[in-house]
């Protein structure tokens, strides 16, 4: 987990070392904007534009969708915190099953008890 | 039966971890107190299996569940929820080893879902459990996060999740 989330922070920090991918996040916080938009906006040709909205949506800051031939942007979900929440829910779950386990296993161990092991197999 | 009253020691406090090891794996780990082979038998025989895949706690149970515990065979599992059908999860085995490896597909998801391997691992006659999902993708494990699906228990678990809260809360 540690190294996934160093894998995915350096993401971020790439993402955000550039000044016009800061721009452009900045934009996006104001309104959902297409690629040309964001392109005019900060004097870029349209395949300069794609490569920092791909930088950004590769470290999940920026969220893309196609409609037609007009690929609109908007900020990203923040992943990690829903990823985390969901994590532990996750593990929540499994300890509730554990716990009845636990008993199952309890009484196979006393059924074995009484009636001596037999040889399995 | 045992006259002595005392009761079973308590053990240290056993959580379960989970852990997104990758873009594409998750991993759930336990000690069981217990040697493998019970662990083991408690996995594949459905009708101990049944009492304790979904814990007595949940507002939700077991209608019926089928597993053909051998390589190529196929489990299916139907659940639901005030006595109707809510869900159900399928797939098949791809490795049975006895006492300590299963793995099987999780065939519930429209894309393919995830292949969980179970290793089970006995030392000083307790099992050491790791449940391990691959994922076809990021995208699917992403999904899965995303839709709340969670431990084989797809969907529609927002209540579940509520309700869970809402006991921890109590």
């Amino acid at each position: 987990m540690v190294k996934y989330l160093q894998t995915r922070l350096d993401a971020s920090f790439a993402a955000l070392a550039d000044a016009t991918r800061r721009g452009v996040l900045e934009q996006l916080g104001r309104s959902d904007a297409t690629i040309t938009d964001l392109a005019e906006k900060f004097h870029m040709t349209l395949a300069g534009m794609m490569k920092h909205v791909g930088v950004l949506e590769e470290a999940e800051l920026v969220a893309t969708e196609k409609v037609g031939r007009v690929r609109t942007c908007k900020l990203g979900a923040h992943r990690l915190e829903e990823e985390t929440a969901w994590l532990e829910s996750h593990r929540q779950l499994w300890d509730s099953r554990f716990e009845e386990l636990d008993k199952v296993v309890e009484q196979l161990k006393r059924k074995e008890k009484i009636h001596g092991r037999k040889n399995r197999e | 039966m045992d006259a002595r009253t005392e009761s079973e020691p308590t053990p240290a406090k056993n959580r379960a971890t989970v852990e997104r090891k990758s873009e594409r794996e998750l991993v759930v780990t336990r000690t069981i107190n217990g040697p493998a082979r019970l662990v083991f038998e408690a996995w594949t025989k459905p009708e101990l299996f049944k009492q304790w895949w979904v814990p007595k706690s949940f507002p939700m149970s077991l209608l019926s569940c089928e597993m053909d515990v051998r390589v190529g065979g196929k489990y299916h599992l139907v659940f639901g929820q005030g006595g109707a059908k809510a869900f159900e999860v399928y797939g098949k085995y791809i490795e049975v080893t006895p006492h300590s490896r299963l793995v099987w597909t999780n065939e519930e998801g429209d894309e393919g879902g995830a292949v969980t391997t179970a290793t089970f691992e006995e030392k000083a006659g307790k099992t050491l459990l790791v449940l391990h999902d691959l994922y076809p993708s990021k995208e699917a494990l992403d999904g899965a996060i995303a839709s709340g699906a969670t431990g084989g228990l797809p969907e529609q678990l927002e209540e579940l999740d509520a309700f869970i809260a809402a006991q921890r809360a109590s």
